[in-house]
């Protein structure tokens, strides 16, 4: 009951949102909180640790980003593609990384995402290599929708991300979703249950990168350019702290956590130039550049103290006041 | 002479920097393994030590007057120490859980190092000499040989082999061994594990701080450095397996030589070629060379 009523105070605060604040920001938001709830069904409701996700996340922008300049696809066909691309690295890096458990799996989406990195910057036609792709057209939704109105493209991009975390949600309370929560809770148990682990895994994996492509794809469509910081590996990282401060394995610790850290990008200079004019010392100006720096604190943070994230937190407050 | 239509000169100095490389994946290799046995922790962090090591040492001919030999042994020591506190205050913590806090925590300090060493230096190369007695080349008759390259080879296999023999072959390292097989039985034979976590710590980051030294005057001293080697030590390591030393050591060189020759043959492959042949070992023999998992 409590859990509706904060969903629909979301969605209440999501529907005002972009006529008090900037809509394009807010679309960019969106688009992240929908990447961090697409990688959270992995960690959190299967327990696979992928350090790759910016491979799907960014190479979906630039499928999209070409099928919207290049081939002259529209809008939905363009999402589309980006989403096809997104799920097949996705279908490749699985079946390969599921070859390995724990640490390992990690270790392995890490190299085959760095492999799709160098391929991007290589592949200069395609991706526009260090210099990005520009200038990609929004196009019109459905032929009828014109998208270069920024609220326009904004309550499409929400309706895109609550059909997106409807699934998620569906997915997790589904049979299937059950299956990946054993093999979180007790892989060997589950192999001797008579599940095909590795089948399971691998249609998790597919699923979160296909989404995790929606999100790179819709996010080249909205800011109209593409560029590597997408496809590095500090991508997958933030999204990995996003799913961490927000809380694993909970449904909206995500988008929480997606939403401070995406702020907290923004706006890191303001709040360094502050610093140091509250407290004089000179090197705080430079803090809106080393955001890597405050990135790598709030993790150490995180992991030894708080490794719940709010959400979950929350939860576990909330859980021990109610009688047993 | 030519080999394949390449001139051998050509094909001999590749193979030299790749066992230059190999080198250095093999002490950063051999650092995470040696730590992974003992802490079930995956070093994030190696990467971002090995360029400390190099910095330190930079910082120590450019500020405090020292030389590069002095630096050699000073770095490591520094880095080390930096591990020990990190493994006290932080790591310590987090060994009764899940394995990828350690991973995600190291990830944490790699960001923070990296990002401290960036605001202070920014990104681009600070200059490293050579240091004199390793100056200049050596004609070997079929290739001319820079010296300081040919040092850092036979430094860093001194250093692997050495670590191998304490490990495999004395008292010490059997002390080790049972640790990584039975913690508690260890401790309960009167040895102080918990110290002995630590300094293993140490000495793994020490390694990676040992290999930035030796790397300083061959790459650029930057603070991103690491960045990408440390990805490509994790590949090292799945093709390796963890299991193994010597393994670790092998497939550090071998690794090194193989992306040198791609640099010959087909030099839009060399970045990539240690991830294709990570792809071809987990198709054919999952559990890696030289690894027995679980």
């Amino acid at each position: 009951m409590n859990k509706k009523i904060g969903y629909l105070i979301a969605f209440a605060i999501a529907l005002a949102a972009p006529f008090i604040g900037y809509p394009v920001f807010l679309s960019k938001l969106l688009c992240f909180a929908l990447f961090a709830c697409a990688f959270n069904l992995l960690i959190g409701f299967t327990g696979l640790l992928s350090f790759g996700h910016a491979a799907f996340f960014g190479a979906a922008g630039y499928v999209a980003g070409n099928a919207l300049k290049n081939w002259g696809l529209p809008f939905e066909l363009g999402l589309l593609a980006g989403v096809a691309a997104g799920a097949l690295i996705g279908l490749v890096m699985g079946a390969l990384a599921i070859r390995r458990q724990g640490i390992y799996f990690s270790m392995i989406t890490l190299a085959l995402a760095q492999m799709v990195y160098f391929g991007a910057l290589r592949a200069g036609e395609f991706t526009g290599g260090e210099d990005g792709l520009q200038g990609v057209p929004r196009g019109r939704l459905l032929g009828a929708v014109d998208l270069s109105n920024d609220t326009a493209l904004y309550f499409v991009v929400l309706g895109i991300c609550v059909l997106a975390f409807a699934l998620i949600v569906r997915t997790v309370h589904s049979p299937f979703g059950q299956v990946l929560k054993a093999i979180k809770e007790n892989e060997p148990r589950a192999v001797s249950l008579g599940y095909d682990v590795d089948k399971y895994k691998l249609l998790a994996f597919v699923l979160s990168a296909a989404l995790a492509g929606l999100a790179g794809a819709t996010k080249t469509v909205i800011l109209g350019f593409e560029t590597l910081t997408d496809v590095h590996w500090t991508m997958s990282g933030l999204v990995i702290l996003m799913t961490l401060v927000g809380g694993m394995g909970t449904l909206a610790g995500p988008m929480l956590g997606a939403i401070i850290i995406i702020a907290l990008e923004n706006k890191l200079g303001d709040w360094g130039t502050l610093l140091a004019q509250v407290s004089g010392i000179e090197w705080f100006n430079t803090i809106g550049e080393a955001v890597n720096m405050v990135v790598g604190l709030i993790f150490i943070i995180c992991v030894l103290l708080f490794r719940r994230g709010i959400i979950g937190e929350f939860i576990a407050l909330a859980g021990k006041k109610k009688p047993v | 002479m030519e080999i394949f239509g390449y001139p051998l000169p050509m094909i001999m100095s590749q193979l030299l920097l790749g066992l230059v490389n190999g080198s250095f994946y093999a002490m950063l290799s051999l650092g995470l393994a040696v730590i992974f046995g003992l802490l079930n922790v995956i070093n994030f962090s190696h990467g971002a030590l090995y360029m400390m090591g190099a910095f330190l040492a930079w910082m120590g001919i450019e500020y405090w007057g020292l030389n590069y030999w002095a630096m050699l042994i000073l770095a490591p020591l520094m880095v080390g120490v930096f591990g020990i506190v990190i493994e006290k205050t932080m790591l310590r913590h987090l060994y009764k859980l899940d394995h990828l806090y350690g991973l995600l925590l190291t990830f944490g300090i790699t960001l923070l190092v990296e990002g401290v060493f960036r605001s202070f230096y920014g990104v681009s190369g600070q200059p490293f000499q050579v240091p004199e007695a390793l100056a200049g080349a050596t004609d070997l008759g079929f290739m001319v040989m820079p010296n300081y390259r040919g040092w850092v080879v036979v430094a860093s296999l001194v250093v692997c082999l050495s670590t191998w023999f304490v490990i495999e072959k004395t008292k010490l390292g059997a002390y080790l061994r049972a640790g990584t097989e039975n913690p508690k039985l260890v401790e309960a034979f009167g040895i102080n594990v918990p110290l002995m976590v630590t300094l293993t710590y140490g000495f793994g980051v020490a390694l990676a701080g040992f290999a930035g030294v030796l790397a300083a005057p061959i790459i650029q001293v930057q603070p991103l450095m690491g960045q990408n080697l440390i990805i490509v030590v994790f590949a090292v390591v799945v093709i390796g397996g963890m299991g193994s030393i010597m393994g670790s050591i092998l497939t550090g060189l071998g690794l090194g030589v193989i992306e040198g020759l791609t640099k010959v043959f087909y030099p839009e492959f060399s970045s990539t070629v240690v991830f294709l042949v990570m792809v071809v070992v987990l198709l054919l023999r999952p559990a890696g060379l030289f690894g027995k998992e679980r």
